[in-house]
């Protein structure tokens, strides 16, 4: 795993890089930790509570440890209407965690999000950002086959 | 016969949309061209005389905001919007996955009429594949040399409906919190780092290398005169096909769902229809036979906004369907100005209580207040527009809300 330090670094000198050092932060480790934060806002010269204020207005960023494998269920209306609470069920049934929880493994997180663009084919989940569309609660368990 | 008309997506599956040697070899760049070669002041005439209107919402005639530009200024930038965070809305992926090009060309055609030299494009957190994407077909295009010394560079966000506000989004691209600044100053007078910024949707800009090389005339000319050219339209909820298409202006609601979407499965009746996104009023069936077009969905108090089309059949619980809409607008209020923060709140536990039996004719005219308030008071458009399709259920579909009180 890279070291967060390196991430940062890198994104140094870019105009209004603090943002792009969090995607690539959380792209390596799932999640932000805190450590990164704290030295995040060391290099672009804010405060902690400016580095945090600015993760944490943005539902994508999460500040703090989550699972390896993240699953985001859509709730905005094409979706709400196509079942998404069907597959919620199936979700938590399969992983036997509730929504905003993660495994014991550390392996899966479940996780609401609003739209993620992918309305041609309602319902649709996402894991680590990649789509998932049609989804139900009979696919589920194939869908987490991939990334047991 | 209805008719789609594909200029935007004319190259769809015929091309590779990263690979600007296929792009050029389907004719693209000679709007660039074209446009390098012309005046400035001939340049903005051209745009403006062609009629397009922003397709990110608002509707504000592009050349005219390009004029607002002081030339004077040192630095100046080209914004594209790629939020696309309206649920129901995902057509500015698909011009990207099938037309990047388009989009990078009509930036740069921008950059000609403004004189700037760096365009951004800010692509929503949700789509790290259009983000790859863009970057191949940036580079593609700086090989090629079509984009000469213009430079774009591609800019994350983060998941925050609010940052497709022009504002917030500039915010963002500055690497803050997306919050909405205060207008007057507008982007175009002092934008990003302060700098004069044109910012507009995606298919606004991919719309501009086609005006260039067939003239502002032949744009004019395309569906609804005061909204000319063509929009995509995504269709979501109970349609046989859901999917999108780019059609002319002025086709129908009731073309689009009927003729196009295929009409409604299972022989169920229609029951109303949002469009434009979440933010979206919902229309009755009595309204189904007005264009889609920008100042038509106006005169029924209907918003064309991203051009997204959510259907609902006779058998849904409209109430329950806003009751979520509203939770949207809690979640995705930034929070910066009191009509919204607390209004969206008040707007989803109202809207609950009366979902889950227990509320009173009282919380309708709560609602209504409320909506008054948010409309007139709140800062940026999130908060003026949530509370519309509470207001358009309980003026057209009120006996489903008085269901819920028996
Ligand atoms: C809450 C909110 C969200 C918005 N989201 C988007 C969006 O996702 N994409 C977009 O192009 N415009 C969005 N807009 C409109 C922009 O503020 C702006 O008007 C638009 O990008 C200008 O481009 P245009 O003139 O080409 O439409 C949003 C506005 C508000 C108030
Ligand atoms: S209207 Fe809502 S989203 Fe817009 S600035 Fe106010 S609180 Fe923020
Ligand atoms: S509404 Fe669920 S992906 Fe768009």
């Amino acid at each position: 795993m890279a070291d967060y330090k390196e991430i940062i670094k890198a994104c140094k000198d870019v105009p209004g890089g603090l943002i792009e050092a969090y995607h690539a932060i959380q792209k390596e480790y799932s999640y932000i930790p805190e450590e990164a934060l704290l030295e995040a806002a060391k290099v672009f010269k804010v405060s902690a509570a400016q580095a945090y204020g600015v993760a944490t207005f943005y539902s994508y960023l999460k500040v703090g440890k989550r699972g390896k494998n993240v699953i985001r269920i859509c709730a905005s209306a094409p979706c709400h209407i196509a079942g998404a609470d069907k597959v919620v069920a199936a979700l938590e049934k399969e992983l036997g965690i509730k929504m905003g929880q993660t495994t014991a493994d550390g392996k899966f997180t479940l996780e609401f999000t609003e739209c993620v663009g992918q309305c041609q084919a309602t319902p649709v989940i996402t894991i680590n950002s990649t789509p998932y569309g049609d989804v139900t609660g009979e696919k589920v368990a194939a869908i987490l086959a991939e990334y047991k | 016969m209805t008719k789609e008309m594909p200029v935007l997506l004319a190259n769809a599956g015929k091309i590779n949309p990263t690979s600007a040697a296929e792009y050029i070899a389907a004719g693209g760049y000679q709007g660039l061209q074209k446009a390098r070669q012309m005046d400035r002041a001939a340049l903005l005439q051209e745009v403006k005389a062609s009629g397009l209107r922003g397709r990110g919402g608002a509707g504000f005639n592009a050349g005219m905001k390009w004029g607002f530009v002081p030339q004077a200024a040192p630095v100046k930038y080209v914004v594209c919007n790629l939020d696309e965070g309206e649920p129901g809305t995902y057509k500015d992926r698909i011009i990207c996955q099938n037309n990047a090009h388009a989009l990078l060309e009509g930036m740069a055609i921008c950059g000609a009429a403004i004189s700037s030299q760096q365009g951004y494009i800010y692509c929503r957190g949700e789509y790290p594949f259009v983000v790859d994407l863009l970057r191949k077909a940036i580079a593609s295009a700086k090989e090629s040399g079509a984009l000469g010394s213009f430079d774009i560079e591609v800019r994350m966000g983060a998941g925050a409906y609010v940052c497709g506000e022009e504002t917030a989004l500039i915010e963002s691209i500055e690497g803050h919190r997306g919050e909405p600044r205060f207008k007057p100053p507008f982007p175009g007078v002092e934008g990003l780092w302060k700098a004069p910024t044109v910012v507009n949707n995606v298919e606004t800009f991919a719309c501009l290398p086609y005006i260039l090389v067939n003239g502002a005339s032949w744009f004019a000319g395309i569906g609804a005169p005061k909204y000319p050219g063509t929009k995509i339209v995504t269709l979501t909820g109970d349609i046989n096909n859901r999917t999108f298409f780019e059609v002319p202006t002025d086709i129908t609601l009731r073309e689009v769902i009927f003729d196009l979407g295929g009409g409604i499965p299972g022989g169920k009746k229609f029951k109303a229809v949002q469009v434009g996104g979440t933010s979206g009023a919902f229309i009755p069936e009595k309204d189904l036979d007005t264009p889609i077009d920008f100042d038509s969905m106006g005169t029924i108090g209907a918003a064309l906004g991203s051009g997204a089309v959510l259907v609902l059949d006779e058998t849904r619980d409209i109430v329950d369907v806003v009751a979520r809409i509203s939770k949207f607008f809690e979640h995705e209020s930034c929070g910066k100005c009191n009509p919204c923060r607390e209004g969206t709140f008040r707007c989803r536990e109202i809207m609950e209580k009366i979902n889950a039996g227990r509320g009173n004719e009282n919380d309708i005219e709560n609602l209504l207040l409320l909506s008054r308030v948010m409309q007139k008071a709140a800062l940026c458009g999130l908060g003026q527009a949530a509370p519309s399709p509470i207001e358009s259920t309980i003026k057209h579909f009120r006996p489903e809300y008085l269901q819920k009180m028996n």
